[in-house]
């Protein structure tokens, strides 16, 4: 992984710094609250409904097991001794108090972390497809382009006040794990006629109260021109992006308002103008990142079935929660933070240090984050596997269910989030009981639910399989429920099926929901492939009828 | 007369800004964009220095046809999350080689000096809460930048180039 020099170790001491005066400043009265909202947001410091929360940078999702011991330790000694991983690869702390928030960002500094940008009308943390590096299906490892990306817009002077925030994801394979297409800016590696690496370039894509798929504004972006497009691109967006309205502010409604043409005219326009001052990437810069993403000392190995002759329990873990690796003799596994009855992407302190010492035995000492708010050991040998799950299996994180319906994305909502209208924790409990036999849930298949407790969307649920969002109708909890959204590969929106329903309806909701599929399933289809076969209508008829005994 | 931090010093400010009653002749002045435009050619046949004034939604084109015209421009902030001030001052800088005074005028706060001074703003009329030492003080806090930007003296590193 990436290794600071003392230029990005400097740069984060310096904002620790600035940020701690910041601080004294606000706590001794000679900064209002409207003065260091700006000032704490750019460092992912929001007010809470119960404390401060502060959102710490994982950038794309890679983590030491050095770094994760770190994370252990704040959240035990500041915080209550667990963190939330985000759909944006990030940890939360829900806990913290202000004051000692400038000591976790020195503790953090120590082990080359930050919360720079993690919030705020800024450029946020560049996310990447989780399986960057062991994808068979990659064309190139997006992760040396995220952090080029991550030093160019860290603390960048000409775009760190934006209309809005501005997020950006990179994906090297054709199926977009990184959910590209709904970010700001996504790139899609490419390759063009002479093997020479780029990007096709999307812009405008974004979830919240107008979720739109991303456009295609350059279809070949020479490598070299990187970051000087991306400035053209925040640049046209900075000068003409809406600042009248926060809900017609982020760069979806300005590409959205000129028309993709007219927008694409105005970006390649200011990147031929600033040519002679925009910021270069050279080859020399790009090798420098690309050397600390080289592939591991991986050992010359023949692939195994490591599932052969062992427990039921160990196949399911080994089918669901572990993927195929590009070298032989190695998986990738998840470290599963969807156990029923568990808040998705929660996990403790303990459970931390556990997968630190886990994967420091058994996958090159490097952790990852997922977007759906997992944690990936991307490179275990095929024969440990079972040592592997026995030891997740004790911690509580070997729940078999990756990609099934109870591997579903939440956003904290209104037991923490002071902008949500409703919970969205218990309802993934309801869910989780609703759904608890494994059979039933492999029966079903790839099904995935996003929630989000307002429209927001911080729980993608425009884009789920099945959405879920929670609103407030006269102070009372209830959830309209979306289908046919996708991200991976084939972008779609969710349709609303009709009429919201309340809290308690909603597992059995989506119970009559996935019996419409096993009903109307063919050969094999999964619940999004029937759904585009047969459209929304007989979910929608099936979906209010209460059974006679609910009635 | 108030104060100005100029290029790192705090220094009384010559400037005056164009009120209701038209100017003496030769005065230092600084005009609204809106106003130079309203008689430009008048503007550009004034004696003394001459500054304009920039809000947020002006475009840096229009005045480029201008800019020999004038010894400053001053870059209004209307509040804290206002940011085009920060293109337009790249651009001046950068597209259009504005070589004199610019200014951040209105909502200009000690913890906006240094990514303000990088876009090449090298003058700030500080909002009168402010304390001058503290806000000189942040333009030495940073050592290294990751973009090429304005050089300010503490800064001696960048990682990219432009």
């Amino acid at each position: 992984m990436y290794r600071y020099d003392d230029i990005d170790q400097a740069v984060v001491d310096q904002r620790v710094a600035e940020f701690r005066d910041q601080t004294r400043r606000y706590l001794a009265g000679e900064l209002s609250d409207d003065e260091f909202r700006p000032l704490r947001l750019r460092n992912g410091l929001y007010i809470q409904r119960h404390a401060p929360m502060l959102r710490i940078a994982v950038p794309y999702g890679l983590l030491s097991t050095k770094q994760l011991r770190k994370l252990a330790f704040v959240a035990r000694t500041y915080d209550r001794g667990f963190g939330h991983f985000t759909t944006r690869q990030n940890l939360q702390l829900h806990w913290p108090e202000l004051k000692n928030v400038p000591d976790i960002l020195e503790h953090l500094a120590t082990v080359q972390m930050h919360a720079i940008q993690t919030s705020g009308n800024c450029v946020r943390n560049v996310t990447a497809d989780h399986m960057a590096g062991v994808a068979k299906d990659e064309l190139d490892d997006p992760r040396p382009y995220c952090e080029i990306l991550r030093q160019w817009s860290t603390l960048n002077p000409e775009f760190t006040y934006l209309p809005r925030k501005f997020k950006i994801a990179v994906t090297g394979s054709p199926e977009d794990r990184a959910a590209s297409e709904v970010h700001d800016i996504g790139l899609h590696l490419q390759r063009d006629a002479n093997g020479a690496i780029g990007f096709k370039v999307f812009v405008g894509g974004g979830l919240g109260r107008t979720p739109i798929i991303g456009q295609v504004v350059r279809e070949y972006l020479p490598l070299t021109d990187l970051l000087a497009y991306c400035e053209a691109i925040l640049r046209v967006y900075n000068r003409y992006g809406r600042r009248d309205n926060i809900h017609k502010a982020r760069i979806k409604i300005l590409v959205k308002s000129l028309g993709i043409a007219e927008f694409r005219k105005q970006v390649e326009a200011e990147f031929e103008g600033s040519k002679d001052f925009a910021t270069q990437l050279d080859m020399a810069e790009v090798d420098r990142v690309r050397g600390f993403f080289r592939p591991h000392a991986y050992e010359t190995l023949e692939n195994i079935d490591a599932a052969h002759g062992r427990e039921l329990e160990f196949q399911s873990w080994f089918r669901y929660n572990t993927r195929e690796h590009k070298v032989p003799g190695y998986r990738a596994v998840f470290v599963c933070l969807k156990a029923h009855r568990h808040v998705p992407g929660d996990i403790t302190s303990e459970q931390m240090e556990a997968v630190a010492d886990l994967a420091d035995r058994e996958s090159f000492g490097l952790v990852r984050t997922t977007h759906n708010q997992n944690l990936l050991l991307a490179d275990v040998r095929q024969d440990a596997l079972y040592a592997v799950w026995q030891e997740l299996k004790a911690l509580g994180l070997a729940m078999p269910n990756i990609g099934t319906l109870t591997d579903m994305i939440a956003c904290p909502g209104l037991d923490f989030c002071s902008l949500a209208n409703a919970g969205t924790l218990t309802v993934a409990d309801q869910i989780q009981q609703q759904f608890d036999d494994l059979d039933y849930l492999y029966d079903l298949g790839d099904i995935e639910i996003k929630m989000s407790g307002c429209m927001n969307g911080c729980g993608h649920h425009h884009v789920g399989h099945i959405g879920i969002l929670g609103v407030d109708k006269h102070g009372e909890e209830w959830y309209q429920i979306t289908l046919g959204g996708s991200v991976n590969g084939f972008s779609a929106l969710g349709e609303v099926i009709g009429p919201s329903v309340p809290r308690d309806d909603v597992a059995p909701t989506i119970q009559r929901i996935v019996e419409v599929y096993r009903a109307r399933r063919e050969d094999g289809e999964r619940f999004i492939e029937t759904y585009r076969r047969i459209g929304v209508k007989p979910f929608k008829e099936q979906a209010y009828v209460q059974s006679p005994a609910a009635a | 007369m108030s104060r100005v931090l100029r290029r790192h010093e705090f220094v009384d400010d010559d400037w005056v800004s164009l009120g209701e009653q038209p100017p003496a002749e030769g005065a230092v002045v600084i005009v609204p964009f809106a106003r130079f435009r309203e008689q430009a050619d008048g503007w550009r046949a004034w004696k003394g220095p001459l500054g304009v004034r920039l809000s947020p939604p002006d475009r840096v084109e229009d005045l480029a046809a201008d800019l020999a015209c004038f010894s400053l421009v001053a870059l209004e902030f209307t509040g804290p999350g206002e940011g085009r001030g920060y293109t337009q001052a790249k651009l001046l800088r950068k597209r259009y080689k504005f070589a004199g005074e610019l200014r951040a005028v209105g909502h200009v706060k000690q913890d906006q000096l240094y990514l303000m001074s990088r876009c090449g703003i090298d003058s700030f009329a500080l909002s009168s809460t402010e304390n001058p030492e503290e806000a000189l003080a942040t333009l030495q806090r940073f050592k290294v930048a990751y973009t090429p930007g304005a050089p300010i003296p503490s800064l001696t590193r960048e990682r990219f180039h432009g």
